[in-house]
Order: C-alpha cells, then sequence, then structure tokens
C-alpha cells in the first residue's frame, strides 16, 4: 500500500467509489446466470465479502464456486467466519481474513484449519470487534471514510487493527475509535428469495447484510428461489437488499449448505461433525481431502447436495422448517 | 471435577458446567436486559427465565432482542433461527450491539479463555501475538460487550486461566487497575461478577483488583488461591454459596438433554 493508502486506512477515495457506481449498469434488468457464470465476475485478489454470519446464510454455493474454478489471494470479510474460512485458507483461495471470529462454532471447538493457517504465519485473520465490523460496513454504505464507536478501546484488538484510529470528539472531548469505511469489491450473499432483478427480501436474521449490499462495488446474490417482480411489488416492505445494487442472480437450492438459510432448513449437524472429524488430527490432509470429495469431484451442485446425503438433508430441511410450527 | 467439590456432599450431583450456570443464572435479577454469548451464559439466561427472573429480556448478538428458546434446541452459536425463536424483535446485528452503546443493556454475560487480576479477557492468542502457540476464535462481540456494558463472565478456574497478566487483551476489563479504564476512553460498564466453579468473584472499588466474594461448598481459601496465577485476597469471613437445587439442575437438564454444554 502506497503512503496515500496507508494515510487513508484502506479507505476507498469517494469519488473513486462514487465513479464505480455511476458505471455500473443500475436498471431494471434480468440478472440470472449460472454459477459458472457468477463465479467469472470475481477477480484473483479482490475483497470479498460474505453475507450472514457464523453457520446462517452463508454463501456457500458462491465460495464452492470459486474455490472450484481455482480463485486466488481473495482478502475476505465477514462479521463471524465459520467452516468457509478455513475452506478460503486451505483451498488457496485467500490467505487474509477480516472478521471478528473465527471458527466452525464453539460447539465443535477451536477450528484446527484455522489454527494451522495463521499460527504458521501462512495466512492472516485479522480481527476486529463484531461491531467495528458492523460499522465498517455501515461507513461503507453510507459514503463516508468511517464511523465514531465507543468499543475496542483499550484492547489488543485495537492495537492490531490496521487503519483504526483515536480522536478527541470536537463537541465533548471524550476519547472516540474511528473505524474505517469497507467498501468490498464484491458482497456474496444468499438469500431465501429475490427477483430477477435482484429485489432480495430476507426471512429472519439479517446481519450485516443490508449495509453489506450498499456498501459493496458488485453484489451477487444466490437465492433459494426466484419469485416473480409482480410478487416483489405486492410487499415491497419485504425488500432489504434493492435491485440497483445487485449484480448477478443465481438460483440455488440449498444454496447455504451445510450451513442454515432462516426458516427453510437449519445446520446440516452431521456433515458440520463430520467436516470437523476430517480435519481433527491433521488439518492440511483432512482440508485437502474434504476439499477434494465435496469440491472438486462432484461434477455440479446437485451432486455435492448427493454427497452430503439425503437423509442429511432432509433433516436439515424438517428442522429447518419447525420455525414456523407455534 | 476438583478435590474440594468431590468432597462436597452433592459433589455428584452435578458437573462443574451446571454449578456455572446455576451460580451465574443467580446474578441475573427479574427485569433486567442482559446480552449472552451461547455455552454457558445462554444456559444460564434461559435458567434464570425460568426460575428467578421470569421477565428477564435476553440479547443476542445475532440482532434478537427477547427470545424464548426451545428446551433440547440450544443454538450452536447466537445467530441461528433457534435463537430467534418467540423473540419481540430481529434487528441486524450492527444495530443490537448500538443497543450497548447506547445503555439499553444491563448485564454482558459471556464465558473466558484467560482472565486476569483486573479481569482483563484474551481470546485471540495464547502466546506471543506475532507467532502464537495458539491462535484462539477471537473476539467476536465480546469487545463490544466488556467495553460498554457490566459484565458477568463464567469460567473453570484453573491457575493457567486465572492469571497475572493475560498474553493479550481481547475484551477489556479495568485494563491497568485504577482508574485506567475510563481514562482509555470506556467510561461505562465494566467488570462486576466472575463466577467459577470455585467460588465468586468481584473486584475492589478503588485498585480494581479481583477479589473473592464467596466459596463454594468444600472450596477453601487455600484452594482458590492455589488455583488463581496472582495474589488473590479471601476474606476470612467469605460467605459459602448454596449449591445447586434439584429444580435448578432439573431446568439445565432438560434444556440441554445431550449435554452440548453441561458436559
Amino acid at each position: 500500500m502506497d503512503s496515500t493508502g496507508e494515510r487513508r486506512g484502506g479507505v476507498t477515495p469517494y469519488l473513486e467509489l462514487r465513479a464505480a457506481t455511476r458505471d455500473r449498469d443500475r436498471s431494471l434488468r434480468d440478472k440470472v446466470m449460472s454459477l459458472e457464470e457468477a463465479a467469472k465476475l470475481v477477480s484473483d485478489g479482490e475483497h470479498v465479502s460474505l453475507g450472514g454470519c457464523t453457520a446462517s446464510r452463508t454463501p456457500f454455493a458462491m465460495i464452492w464456486a470459486l474455490i472450484r474454478r481455482g480463485v486466488k489471494d481473495l482478502a475476505v470479510s465477514r462479521s463471524i467466519i465459520s467452516t468457509e474460512g478455513d475452506l478460503l485458507f486451505a483451498s488457496g483461495a485467500s490467505r487474509h481474513i477480516m472478521t471478528s471470529w473465527f471458527s466452525q462454532g464453539i460447539v465443535w471447538g477451536v477450528s484446527k484449519v484455522m489454527r494451522a493457517h495463521t499460527e504458521s504465519g501462512r495466512a492472516r485473520f485479522e480481527e476486529w470487534s463484531h461491531m467495528a465490523m458492523g460499522l465498517r460496513y455501515k461507513a461503507g454504505a453510507m459514503g463516508v471514510p468511517f464511523m465514531p464507536m465507543r468499543s475496542m478501546l483499550g484492547s489488543g484488538v485495537l492495537d492490531r487493527a490496521e487503519g483504526a484510529r483515536t480522536m478527541e470528539c470536537p463537541f465533548t472531548g471524550e476519547t472516540l475509535l474511528l473505524v474505517p469505511a469497507l467498501n468490498p469489491d464484491v458482497a456474496l450473499i444468499h438469500v431465501q428469495r429475490c427477483d430477477a432483478y435482484g429485489n432480495a427480501q430476507l426471512d429472519g436474521l439479517t446481519f450485516m447484510d443490508v449495509d453489506m449490499a450498499m456498501a459493496a462495488k458488485r453484489v451477487i446474490l444466490t437465492t433459494e428461489r426466484i419469485v416473480s417482480n409482480e410478487q416483489i411489488r405486492r410487499a415491497p416492505d419485504q425488500t432489504k437488499i434493492g435491485f440497483f445494487t445487485v449484480d448477478a442472480v443465481v438460483e440455488v437450492p440449498f444454496g447455504s449448505a451445510p450451513h442454515e438459510c432462516y426458516g427453510i432448513y437449519e445446520p446440516f449437524y452431521g456433515h458440520m461433525d463430520l467436516y470437523a472429524a476430517m480435519t481433527a488430527k491433521d488439518p492440511d490432509a483432512g482440508a485437502k481431502a474434504y476439499l477434494e470429495r465435496f469440491y472438486h469431484e462432484p461434477k455440479n451442485w446437485a451432486a455435492y447436495l448427493e454427497r452430503i446425503g439425503m437423509a442429511e438433508l432432509l433433516d436439515a430441511r424438517r428442522r429447518g422448517s419447525s420455525i414456523y410450527d407455534d | 471435577m476438583t478435590t474440594e467439590t468431590a468432597n462436597a456432599p452433592d459433589a455428584a450431583a452435578y458437573t462443574g458446567s451446571e454449578l456455572l450456570a446455576v451460580m451465574s443464572a443467580r446474578l441475573l435479577a427479574d427485569g433486567q436486559t442482559v446480552f449472552a454469548g451461547v455455552g454457558i451464559p445462554l444456559l444460564a439466561a434461559i435458567l434464570a427465565q425460568r426460575t428467578r427472573a421470569p421477565g428477564l429480556t435476553i440479547l443476542f448478538e445475532g440482532g434478537v432482542i427477547g427470545p424464548f428458546v426451545e428446551p433440547g434446541k440450544l443454538p450452536p452459536s447466537t445467530n441461528e433461527q433457534r435463537c430467534a425463536r418467540r423473540a419481540n424483535m430481529l434487528v441486524s446485528i450492527t444495530d443490537v450491539l448500538l443497543m450497548l452503546q447506547r445503555g439499553y443493556v444491563d448485564v454482558g454475560f459471556m464465558g473466558g479463555a484467560q482472565i486476569d487480576r483486573y479481569g482483563n479477557l484474551n481470546s485471540s492468542f495464547i502466546g506471543d501475538a506475532e507467532r502464537p502457540k495458539i491462535r484462539l476464535p477471537g473476539t467476536g462481540g465480546g469487545n463490544d460487550i466488556a467495553s460498554l456494558a457490566e459484565m458477568i463472565v463464567a469460567m473453570k478456574h484453573e491457575k493457567r486461566r486465572f492469571v497475572e497478566k493475560v498474553d493479550f487483551i481481547t475484551s477489556p476489563g479495568f485494563l491497568d487497575g485504577g482508574t485506567s479504564r475510563r481514562d482509555a476512553g470506556l467510561p461505562a460498564g465494566g467488570m462486576f461478577r466472575v463466577v467459577t466453579d470455585l467460588g465468586i468473584l468481584g473486584f475492589d472499588a478503588e485498585t480494581r483488583a479481583m477479589t473473592v466474594l464467596a466459596l463454594h461448598p468444600g472450596v477453601s481459601a487455600e484452594t482458590i488461591k492455589a488455583k488463581t496465577g496472582f495474589p488473590l485476597p479471601v476474606p476470612a469471613d467469605v460467605p459459602v454459596t448454596m449449591p445447586p437445587t434439584d429444580h435448578e439442575l432439573g431446568i439445565l437438564r432438560e434444556l440441554d438433554p445431550e449435554r452440548l454444554y453441561t458436559a
């Protein structure tokens, strides 16, 4: 990074950000394409942000397609990164992840793959507080270079956070933390439903996705199903991500598997146990074997789901829909 | 299990994690709003809700306000749909964390991997951060919660976890003690209680150093001192906690029948 970039904390200059937006085709047009076509919209070395959080609405189908394509050296950001962080490191798709927490989930303990890559210095886990990640996307969404906040102060997390600055508040004289805006090159977000133009309706927890879509320079949506624009227009209050931010729409049922998609399926716990077991003893060899078996060998997304197994899928589906039982 | 609890009359009746959950739950009061992490904090908050604090409002960092988690369906993190069951409101992660900053949260409640005399918590690195012996998962919402709310921390009491100085401050306690927390720009919140399988600890109002407030049945002052990596004052007349009741343990086991968090 040059000296200007250093001073900017990696923040995209405002007019550059606006120019990138101005030059996009933001019209109400059909953006439906295949996973493979959408994967070509991401280039090596770009900053890719992932929607969802931990084991929820992880854009797994898109990550799967990117890893299969052999994409390299992505900088990846997410609120909390789970299984997919391991696989991005293990596949070489990324060597730099910005997040607040990194492991498959507390139930499975500390990720052995994350440990193997970070402790050896092969990859970098850049830690920010959860709220800092949220406000960094928020600043990006608002078109301002930073947001002020009151946590992270006094901590080791602040000492290591690149680009964060403290300041004396001009109104009160208090010490505040300023966190730099994140404007990802591409946001990958998985949703329950959207139309062909990219109007997305989210059920349940929205995590940081709405700000992330506004902050990003491009957005690729994967969706459980594509609905008509008429259906979207019947309940526009449910539309959380607007078509004008979206560049690609891919219909991928079970596109978050083995993680959950609110109201449709819960995490595939058996498969997540299997992944943890495969990577427990020898994380490098285990992750390689996992990628081979579940990422490279299946010929398409349906074949990937077949490998995970119909019993797993049906169980996750049954648990997922049970949220509407009472 | 420690020798002390093994000698206690009801020792075989509960695990160390169950003891943590019960003792933590008793610190929550009806009407409070508590920001709970997953694991023991979640379990303790639900236990409190079903016993002494039916009007307790639980917040999860996934963006959930006031849910009723279903027994036997504990979430694996605070970000799955199980957390959202019968909630009053769902918001974004950023918005629920901003509730901490705005002052709507009475108690922050989480677990810890390593803690020091001033209540600073480490969940990031064991060893030097540049070349860590172990890279831990990191802060999550921990830093935000500890920066902005009165904190209850529930953790196992071991010498390697209770250290003079943490390897890395992930979530701030009272930093270097005295007024250093406030001076760093953290005027609100701070460590309130640390609940362990040996006792209940608090912090001196002036020095902000950890002290013992109560010991669990069968635990001696010598034991808790020996299992702490810094000088820990124990008052001569230190009270002894009431052991977990069958009622409390029954609820915990109904909530977590597979012993995900209470093994």
